[in-house]
């Protein structure tokens, strides 16, 4: 038997933070690292788990789409920013019905499995390339599941205001080799949401722009339901759409599994 | 209550269509002289239409799919239709029930076989079908048992054989005259596989056992024809995956025990062996993955199998070893795919190299160029092929 445990609720723990970053807004700026930290807090990990339905649209130079549809499954394990998604793709027709789970983890590489339905084949895939795209679209590995705050080191560079919007500008320099050398994040001070990114590659040329396009509260947490990530060398962007948002609907930890990675759950994924 | 029932009929509807149509087109690249019967400078051309059809009530405890496929084989002149798989599902908390022809994958390897003892479409894969093509359905009962964090698959199906190339497409020495007719028994007991999964701290293990046939005829001739039947096989076998420096390492070993021949002596029936394999996968750039494997088949009663094996017939190795390699890049969005497959027969000293080029137009339209080179000792297994070199060219249009 395990002694108990207190643990404080996702949405009491956002109040907190909110609270004391408010607070703490009109007495001291919080430093870049903690601004960084409840960022990805708030954009990565709201709620216990969600569930949403993604398209995506993957727009070439000419003007030439392609689209992505699929279900997502999140849950948070604990509270060292462990985390199981869970994907279904629903389109395009010829991969559909390929499920995909990653166990993220902070501090070593991500576990990896995709479920091919056409030969009913389960295989561990290698998880060293968070910065290559997912699907074919200009959003990374990385993009999709968050990165840890101490990947980069932050700096707090200015305090201004983003489409009526009070917002912190953070530069972000990783500190292993990407594909960035430094990132320019305009992150919302009461929310935390990234409202706009900016990466630059080596000879400091903006190479991808992030926006969040619309900004919904849905079951009490501020999320991006609408995005953008474009590629200004390539002109190619893509645009992303979360609808039928769901937070804390109590998904099970054995939803991550194999099983459900061979027998997608249609209960979570109409 | 009434409201309810009509609610689930209602959902019950939810199928949902898909398929596509395929044009595939294989052309023999060396200059080989073809025996008659023997279809020489373009072994494959069809036309392929495959419906789908899935559906399930909403809560997901029953559950369907049938894919059928439609071909029009050019070459041969002949319409067929085929069904790939057709099943239904029963899902409960503790159990899935899964009954009908259907599709079953075991094992790690990438295009080598150790534990996935079921049955194989050699001929689509060796005319460059997709590589869905080479599996083939299992007619079969499979229940797979949720016990905690590991699973029990039970798999109880009736025999059926890989799909062999033979000599209307393909151009290969047999030992027997051309002119006897083959006669082959199919087996008619039933066959059972077991499957133990689970997790060794962060490792994917699995176990497996299985009471079969193979899936070769074991070949003979008589005066008035050749004669072949399906020898007994039952196999044991493990698995683990896990990361490994950067990547994916994959071990895998199984034990082929030739009930039928288990002295060795019988040398129409394959003798006993153990199994090996080791391989490694991980990215090398963004959009660029390699992919090794090492593996090893150790015969059983090797001084038997000598001892017994007809004049005229090239001798095996003890151990038989192959290497593999794959290299995939993805250009453009990952619209473009180049891919490399070889395998290097490293005792028997012959060669399979398969590469390709794929392009999505669209989200519905891709065409796949590529070919199957066979090169080295004509004795091995793969160099026997030589004279089936090929080029293919596919085109899928997805709906």
């Amino acid at each position: 038997m395990s002694l108990p445990t207190w643990r404080i609720p996702g949405p009491v723990l956002a109040l907190i933070t909110l609270a004391w970053v408010s607070g703490a807004a009109t007495a001291a700026v919080p430093d870049a690292q903690t601004i960084v930290a409840n960022s990805l807090q708030a954009f990565y990990y709201a709620g216990e788990d969600m569930r949403a339905r993604i398209s995506m649209r993957l727009i070439n130079a000419q003007g030439k789409e392609r689209r992505r549809e699929m279900i997502l499954l999140r849950k948070n394990i604990g509270k060292s920013g462990e985390q199981r998604y869970y994907i279904y793709f629903r389109a395009p027709p010829d991969i559909k019905g390929t499920t995909f789970m990653v166990w993220k983890y902070l501090h070593k590489e991500d576990d990896r499995w995709i479920f091919i339905p056409a030969i009913k084949l389960v295989r561990r895939i290698a998880a060293d390339d968070k910065r290559s795209s997912f699907i074919g679209s200009d959003f990374t590995y990385e993009d999709i599941s968050g990165r840890a705050v101490d990947d980069e080191t932050h700096t707090l560079l200015r305090t201004e205001e983003l489409a009526g919007r009070a917002v912190y500008v953070i530069e972000s320099r990783p500190k292993t080799r990407a594909d960035y050398t430094r990132r320019l994040s305009w992150i919302d001070q009461q929310r935390g949401l990234p409202l706009k990114e900016e990466y630059f590659d080596a000879r400091d040329e903006k190479v991808r722009v992030f926006t969040a396009d619309r900004i919904e509260q849905v079951d009490g947490y501020w999320t991006v339901t609408s995005r953008t990530m474009k590629n200004l060398q390539t002109g190619h962007r893509t645009q992303v759409r979360f609808d039928d948002i769901k937070y804390d609907l109590g998904l099970k930890k054995n939803l991550f599994t194999e099983r459900y990675l061979r027998t997608p759950p249609r209960k979570w994924l109409r | 209550m009434i409201t309810a029932s009509l609610m689930n009929r209602a959902s019950a509807g939810d199928v949902e269509l898909a398929g596509f149509v395929q044009a595939h087109a294989v052309a023999r690249m060396s200059n080989v002289d073809c025996p008659a019967g023997t279809e020489c400078a373009v072994p494959f051309n069809e036309q392929r239409l495959q419906l789908k059809a899935e559906g399930g009530n909403e809560a997901g405890s029953l559950s369907f799919l049938g894919k059928i496929d439609l071909i029009h084989d050019s070459v041969l002149d002949e319409r067929v239709g085929e069904v790939r798989e057709l099943y239904a599902d029963y899902n409960s908390d503790n159990f899935r029930l899964r009954s009908g022809r259907q599709i079953i994958t075991w094992g790690l390897g990438d295009l080598l076989f150790i534990n996935d003892i079921f049955p194989k479409d050699w001929v689509a894969f060796y005319s460059g079908q997709p590589l869905q093509y080479l599996k083939r359905g299992s007619d079969a009962l499979n229940l797979d048992l949720y016990l905690g964090t590991t699973t029990l698959e039970i798999v109880l199906s009736r025999f059926r054989g890989d799909r062999l190339p033979d000599s209307r497409q393909f151009v290969m020495g047999s030992p027997f005259s051309p002119l006897l007719p083959y006669h082959i028994d199919e087996p008619t007991g039933a066959e059972l596989a077991l499957r133990l999964s689970g997790n060794l701290a962060s490792w994917d293990a699995a176990v497996y056992a299985s009471h079969g046939y193979y899936r070769a005829p074991a070949l003979t001739a008589t005066a008035t024809e050749v004669y072949g039947f399906y020898p007994r096989l039952n196999t044991l076998g493990a698995t683990l995956s896990g990361a490994f420096a950067n990547g994916v390492l994959n071990l895998e070993l199984g034990y082929y025990d030739s009930v039928n021949d288990r002295g060795g002596d019988i040398p129409a029936i394959e003798n006993s062996q153990a199994r090996f394999l080791v391989g490694y996968s991980r990215q090398l750039g963004q959009e660029t993955q390699l992919g090794v494997q090492a593996y090893a088949e150790w015969l059983q009663d090797y001084h038997a199998y000598e001892r017994s094996l007809p004049a005229g017939f090239a001798l095996r190795d003890e151990v038989r070893t192959v290497a593999t390699i794959r290299f995939t890049q993805r250009y453009f969005y990952q619209t473009l795919t180049f891919n490399l497959f070889a395998f290097v027969g490293l005792s028997e000293g012959d060669s399979y190299v398969v590469p390709s080029v794929r392009y999505a137009f669209n989200d519905n339209l891709w065409a796949e160029l590529g070919a199957n080179l066979f090169g080295g000792s004509r004795h091995g297994m793969l160099g026997a092929m030589g004279d089936n070199g090929n080029v293919y060219l596919t085109v899928r249009y997805a709906f």
